[in-house]
């Protein structure tokens, strides 16, 4: 809009003067309400526990795994309440509620692609398929931070040895839910959608990569990944799909989701790399929930077992 | 009197932020990654108090009511009371004062670089705020460098998009607003350009507020 000069026309001229100066009590008044409705705005959430934490069932029967970590684990609040979910949202804080009325059961996975018998599944058909391990595991955001986590599962080796892949199958490649009504993150265009990622066979098959459906000695938090997920220590946490529907064999590289959003940024392998640095930001360096000070990133996130997986390649350009 | 008592009102208001974090860092409420949510919390306010002292002239002349300069130059100090704790978030908690690290990361990443910028042009500004500095500078030159705002709010919006992941909407949003505010004054500029030319210079122009 354009104003004329304000010295054309005073507006006293116009306007008696007791309404001019009524406005202005007006607007006096207007401010001071609207400094204090921020005011109330801000001091509303102060009162409330935003947190959200509700009892789980139980898993029995744990067996530890010489895989585990010695070191502190996060407390359950951080890895519930603090959470990188785009199908609910992009606010980490805001999945451990959206997800709350998330329905997991029933739950069937595809299992499909280059494999002899191509399956439907039932999640816990599934589940039964191995002894359930407690893997304290450390997870690396790309975004830099990081938690350890007592996750519970089987090696994902296990699954894939039953669905037998045919010997053209290179990649596998997991689907998440895609359930707009369910998810409401999945009603904006903020990723391309049902989210995607794979991982090369071999990496599949390597004893560390996780298939998951609990943690803390329950059943998987809906805002975690329920009911079924991968886990894949040495890469950044955006690997680790979650509420997976379909795991499909493949002879060629699938188009992760986080690569086709930004490739330059995002690759297919994704390995935690302290000497690879985000476009954007440092990955030298990494916060440990609830520590003060940053941590150095370790290479593969500390899993060196995995390194021969990658003898001859370069990470730089195979980020 | 009013001014007073709405200088006060907008005083408070602009504590709130702060004192909001302070008791939230105090009762274990800043959640999982507290020293994310103060990062991003200051650097939010800076933005909204930058877009809040740009909105002033606008709304001043749209509404008539000229008192509300008045009251720019305090939001304008609390943008930058804002933007320094931000700031300081960054070199003290994200670099701890490593100041080798610090200057890498502004050569190297470019939503450091801008966010940097953006920061060092909101110091002169703050320093030249009281009306010595004006009457020193006299009003043409200081109205001259406060124009400085114009490209901190750009380079905060561009510090912001650049930094987020995927989801672009929040820095979209603060765009808009900073274009609808700099629109407004591009609009101004050509309105008062053509009556200039239309109209002989027959009264001195009395000493308009800078935009």
């Amino acid at each position: 809009m354009l104003i004329k000069k304000p010295a054309a026309i005073p507006s006293s001229e116009i306007t008696p003067k007791t309404t001019c100066l009524n406005r202005r009590n007006f607007l006096t008044g207007a401010a001071i309400a609207g400094a204090a409705s921020v005011t109330g705005i801000a001091f509303r959430d102060l009162a409330v526990p935003a947190l959200t934490a509700y009892a789980n069932t139980k898993i029995d029967g744990l067996q530890k795994s010489p895989f585990s970590t010695t070191e502190k684990e996060t407390p359950y609040k951080d890895v519930t309440n603090y959470n990188n979910f785009y199908e609910f949202s992009t606010d980490k804080y805001e999945p451990a509620g959206l997800a709350k009325n998330f329905k997991t059961r029933p739950w069937t996975v595809t299992i499909d692609g280059d494999v002899k018998k191509k399956q439907v599944l039932d999640v816990d058909a599934i589940i039964k398929m191995a002894a359930p391990e407690e893997r304290i595991y450390r997870h690396r955001c790309v975004e830099g931070w990081s938690i350890v986590v007592p996750w519970i599962g089987f090696s994902l080796s296990e699954l894939i040895k039953r669905a037998d892949p045919l010997p053209k199958a290179k990649f596998v490649e997991f689907t998440t839910l895609y359930d707009p009504q369910q998810m409401p993150g999945q009603r904006t265009g903020v990723l391309q959608w049902p989210y995607v990622e794979g991982l090369r066979m071999d990496e599949a098959m390597h004893p560390l990569a996780l298939l998951c459906f609990g943690m803390y000695g329950e059943v998987l938090p809906n805002q975690d990944g329920a009911p079924l997920r991968i886990v894949i220590p040495w890469k950044y946490g955006f690997k680790s799909a979650k509420s997976i529907v379909r795991i499909r064999f493949t002879g060629s590289q699938p188009l992760n989701t986080w690569q086709q959003q930004a490739p330059n940024e995002y690759g297919f392998y994704s390995n935690v790399n302290p000497n690879v640095d985000h476009p954007r930001w440092s990955q030298a360096k990494e916060r440990r929930l609830g520590e003060f000070f940053k941590r150095p990133t370790l290479m593969f996130n500390g899993y060196d077992q995995v390194a021969s997986l990658y003898s001859g390649m370069d990470l730089k350009k195979n980020f | 009197m009013k001014l007073r008592l709405t200088k006060i009102a907008i005083f408070l208001a602009a504590l709130v932020p702060l004192g909001r974090l302070v008791w939230k860092a105090l009762h274990d409420g800043l959640g999982a990654n507290p020293i994310e949510v103060i990062t991003h919390s200051t650097g939010d306010w800076t933005l909204i108090l930058i877009l809040t002292t740009l909105s002033i002239t606008p709304l001043r002349r749209i509404t008539r009511q000229y008192w509300l300069i008045g009251v720019r130059r305090m939001i304008g100090l609390f943008a930058f009371f804002y933007g320094t704790l931000h700031f300081l978030t960054y070199i003290w908690l994200d670099k701890f004062f490593d100041v080798h690290e610090m200057m890498k990361d502004i050569a190297k990443r470019r939503f450091i670089t801008v966010g940097f910028s953006a920061f060092v042009l909101l110091i002169p500004l703050a320093l030249t705020s009281t009306a010595w500095s004006i009457r020193r500078l006299g009003g043409k030159n200081w109205q001259r460098l406060h124009r400085l705002i114009y490209l901190t709010g750009i380079l905060a919006v561009v510090h912001y998009t650049w930094l987020v992941k995927a989801d672009l909407r929040k820095p979209i949003e603060y765009g808009v607003v900073l274009g609808i505010l700099l629109l407004y004054r591009v609009g101004v500029w050509f309105s008062e350009k053509a009556s200039e030319k239309s109209k002989p210079p027959a009264i001195p122009t009395p000493a308009r507020n800078p935009l």
